[in-house]
């Protein structure tokens, strides 16, 4: 009868504040009186809601000792000599082409190049589109409401001084070149609220890269970034969250939604590199016939790494197609959590779905949980799902060997290998290139 | 697709074991749970303090635990503790002679073909008629091999030295909310010992029958398979429609010693407004198998993951699982796999149909923890959606530790496929013939892993089931 092991007694969490105050910055500027009003009804929600505790489904194999975050507040401004040098960071790992490149320091805007941006396209810093594009903006900004757990993150989220960018593609508008954008946070006890909404219109197309990294190594930081992609009639998005913060202190929070409409497709890649401990929410939902989401993801962890990554698929329409593939390799006392769910509704019949989560374990006591769930409401469906974990055989280090390779080298080729997989099912060979190095940095340094 | 005749063709099944006798129980414990029910229970069974203490115990438990709703259907709300009857009895001892148990009892069972398949080919029948065991019998031959097959009140009571280091070890009393009503109010069920080396030919077989209306039935299973023993056991199981919901909680413990394998055969076919909330699970020690091979086709909620412990090197743990739901039907099982020991290797597969609002659930947990070599697990889930409402939820959790273990999970949901219907119907079948072809299709590889006289029963079960299903 019990599927949970261990009784699911309810828990009392001693309350621990998270922030005592609104993370809001006194020098924002001003904001419409529509948004003061929404982020003091998110305040309100965020000071209401319970911490996640450990009978909570959305949750379950989390190491909840992570969600302790002892008073946090804002990010502070840093002195401009550290952000040339973290301007030069930032465009030292850009692919050679791109149309515009953003790099914003503890949610300060401190460069910004659109070297290949269309005329008719918009990308503007969050702040200015405010006031530059507030219909396009309002339309859909922070309209969700529905989450796989994360509820009071995105409370919190909505509730604090936003960094990040408005990127709107009228009917048409194809990005050639990617968009980048890069989120830097630093100093101890500090949080940063990135926040992307991308909207493209009818047969439009863009790709977004965005990377967050750490100022310093061994610093409590916490990123909570919410990503909102909105694809209509023929529109197509590519989003690529990168991730390579500090392995000591930095705490990651991404909530990503999108909403894909007639035959709009939408493609998402996470690359987890860093941080101690990383949640990522993906609710991706095809509301309209022919609309398409993919989603992609290589991590690589190490030490006692965290990766909590939480996955919907919603079918909401009839023909539908959706796929997920996630590759994770684990090594020391590394953990990685794969949660996901297909949900196809009734009368989204004809959805063809897929699911996939690979664990490569590389150590003794490296831990990996995989939830792969569906749940399914209509007929004529094909939906499947796969989960494996394994390890690398010693026939393929053998035959590798015998090839000349040092075992060493064997291993690292195969588990490189493995997680190219799940990158070269995105799109932009200079992005894909860019991303394999970065995950052969840490490689590197792992061994 | 026609839901009236998918009921109709519902009821032709459900008749089987769709009728009653007049209750006249010498022995009625009353509604509600109290400690004073617990009492009844146990002055009448001239119980040990021993067991009165376990029985209270477990009250406090179940008292103490929430519905586990925070993942389960919410249907478990609608179940009333306080109007079931736990316990209903004739008081008659378990006749050991057929000619020897009551008539109306006797009608009941005679309906339900327990003597003649007796007769044929089962080595001992226990068949419970609500709370205690009415006629049990096991061929003299097996009880010359030392083979002890009794119900729960006699295991305990005549054999307290080799049940009781067992009894409540496998499944804890606090293990979840039902399985503490159970230990709270439990009563017949099997008691098995199969002594060292003893490979018990035919199959042992329980039938458990819910007669009166509002009663709960809780009966307590442990078989304990000595080194290098064999054993197979087999239940069935049926309720009369009555009005009000019904509750059957039971909990099944198997312990397999060194090299013993037990093999567990369930075909559950209560009418569909019992809630069937079982808690069942085996513990297999060096180089034993265990394999659960479930079929749920009856009651209205069914939560049911038979679990294995591999706890001995070189352990196996099997599940194989076959549930059909039909309109409101809710079947909620799956299976358990807990590797605690180097080598161990654990195998399920499940197959599940959902028929018009019909809602199966496929609930997996697989375990490896670290410091173990060598595990493996396979897992396959495969459902068949019927017609356009019906529901299909696949829900694994599977955790692996260290580098030395492989697991694979695979689920897949589809439709029969219209190209093979359209290719029966070419060549003359009708399309609900050819519907109940392709279902019963669909199953084979696993209905083949029943005994054949279950294994024909299933398939004709499905067949009625499928009847009027498409249309």
């Amino acid at each position: 009868m019990s599927l949970v092991v261990t009784s699911p007694e309810e828990t009392t969490d001693r309350v621990i504040p998270w922030c005592h105050s609104a993370p809001i910055s006194p020098t924002e500027g001003t904001v419409p009186d529509w948004y003061q009003e929404l982020r003091k009804a998110a305040w309100t929600r965020f000071a209401n809601l319970p911490v996640p505790v450990r009978t909570n489904e959305k949750w379950r194999f989390s190491d909840l000792q992570h969600l302790r975050f002892d008073d946090y507040s804002l990010a502070s401004k840093l002195p401009s000599d550290l952000t040339s040098e973290l301007i030069n960071r930032a465009i030292s790992e850009r692919p050679e082409h791109f149309a515009a490149h953003f790099v914003f320091a503890n949610g300060q805007l401190i460069h910004a190049e659109t070297p290949a941006l269309p005329e008719s396209a918009v990308c503007v810093p969050l702040s200015d589109a405010f006031h530059s594009h507030p219909e396009q903006l309002r339309e859909h900004f922070l309209k969700h409401e529905d989450f796989v757990g994360g509820d009071k993150f995105a409370a919190l989220h909505a509730a604090a001084t936003l960094s990040g960018t408005f990127i709107y593609l009228p009917k048409a508008t194809v990005i050639e070149h990617p968009i980048l954008i890069h989120h830097f946070v630093g100093g101890s006890n500090s949080m940063i609220f990135p926040h992307t909404l991308i909207v493209a219109d009818q047969n439009s197309k863009v790709s977004v890269t965005e990377a967050f990294e750490s100022v310093a190594e061994n610093e409590e930081t916490l990123v909570v970034g919410i990503a909102d992609l909105h694809a209509d009639h023929g529109g197509k998005i590519q989003y690529v969250a990168l991730q390579d913060l500090s392995e000591s202190g930095a705490k990651h929070v991404q909530l990503q939604h999108a909403r894909a409409g007639r035959d709009a497709a939408i493609k998402i890649g996470y690359v987890n590199l860093g941080a101690e401990w990383v949640r990522n929410e993906s609710i991706n939902r095809m509301v309209e016939e022919g609309a398409d989401c993919q989603v992609f993801s290589a991590n690589l962890a190490n030490r006692d790494q965290e990766f909590d990554q939480r996955t919907l698929q919603s079918h909401e329409a009839q023909h539908t197609t959706s796929d997920l593939y996630f590759k994770n390799a684990l090594y020391d006392r590394s953990r990685t959590i794969f949660s996901g769910l297909i949900q196809v509704h009734p009368n989204a019949h004809y959805t063809d779905s897929y699911q996939s989560c690979r664990n490569l374990m590389g150590s003794e006591e490296a831990e990996s949980n995989s939830l792969p769930g569906l749940e399914i409401d209509a007929d004529q469906v094909k939906c499947s799902h796969g989960a494996t974990s394994g390890t690398i055989s010693d026939d393929e280090i053998f035959y590798l060997q015998s090839r000349g390779l040092p075992a060493e080298e064997a291993r690292r080729m195969i588990t490189l290998g493995f997680l190219n997989e799940s990158i070269q099912r995105l799109e932009g060979d200079d992005l894909k290139a860019k991303l394999v190095e970065r995950i052969e940095r840490k490689f590197h340094a792992l061994s | 697709m026609s839901e009236s005749a998918t009921l109709e063709a519902l009821a032709i099944e459900r008749d089987t074991g769709n009728f009653s006798y007049p209750e006249d129980y010498e022995h009625n414990a009353g509604v509600g749970l109290t400690e004073d029910t617990l009492k009844y229970i146990s002055d009448i069974k001239g119980e040990a303090e021993w067991i009165r203490e376990f029985r209270r115990r477990a009250l406090k438990v179940f008292n103490s635990k929430p519905m586990p709703t925070h993942w389960a259907s919410k249907d478990l709300e609608n179940i009333v503790f306080d109007e079931i009857r736990y316990y209903l009895s004739k008081g008659q001892a378990p006749k050991q002679n057929w000619e020897d148990v009551p008539d109306d009892v006797k009608k009941t069972f005679e309906r339900l073909g327990v003597p003649e398949k007796e007769r044929k080919f089962l080595a001992g029948v226990e068949a419970q008629f609500d709370s205690e065991s009415a006629y049990s019998n096991v061929k003299e031959a097996l009880s010359k091999e030392g083979v002890i097959f009794v119900n729960s009140t006699a295991g305990l009571r005549d054999y307290p030295d080799v049940f009781r280091p067992y009894f409540g070890k496998v499944i804890p009393t606090g293990d979840n909310k039902f399985s503490a009503l159970n230990s709270a109010v439990f009563s017949g069920g099997s008691f098995i010992y199969v002594p060292p080396g003893v490979k018990v030919k035919h199959p042992l077989q329980a039938y458990f029958r819910i007669n009166a209306e509002n009663f709960g039935q809780f009966e307590r299973t442990l078989i304990i398979v000595d080194e290098g023993a064999e054993v197979t056991y087999m239940e069935g199981c049926t309720a009369p429609k009555f009005e009000t919901a019904t509750l059957h909680s039971a909990v099944v413990e198997l312990v397999a010693m060194k090299d013993a394998r037990i093999q567990y055969i369930t075909v559950q076919n209560w009418s569909n407004n019992v809630f069937n909330l079982v808690t069942k699970r085996g513990i297999a020690h060096e180089n034993a198998e265990i394999r659960w091979i479930d079929c749920n086709i009856g009651s209205r909620l069914t939560m049911k993951y038979p679990g294995v412990v591999m706890k001995g090197r070189k352990a196996r743990g099997e599940v194989i699982s076959i549930a059909l739901a039909n309109t409101g039907q809710h079947q909620d099982t799956g299976a358990k796999m807990i590797h605690a020991a180097d080598e161990t290797t654990s195998n399920i597969v499940a197959k599940s149909i959902s028929v018009g609002t019909g809602i199966s659930t496929y609930r997996g947990l697989v375990h490896i923890p670290k410091n173990l070599k060598g595990c493996r697990n396979n897992t396959e889930c495969d459902a068949l959606l019927i017609n356009t409402n019906s529901v299909n939820n696949t829900y694994p959790a599977i955790t692996v530790r260290g580098n030395h273990h492989a697991t694979q999970h695979e689920a897949s949901v589809s439709q029969v496929s219209e190209d093979q219907i359209f290719y029966m119907k070419q060549r003359g079948l009708n399309e609900g013939e050819a519907m109940s072809l392709s279902v019963n299709g669909f199953v084979n590889d696993l209905v083949r892993e029943f005994p054949m006289e279950y294994s024909v029963e299933l398939k004709r079960l499905i067949d009625m089931e499928m009847e009027g299903s498409v249309g």
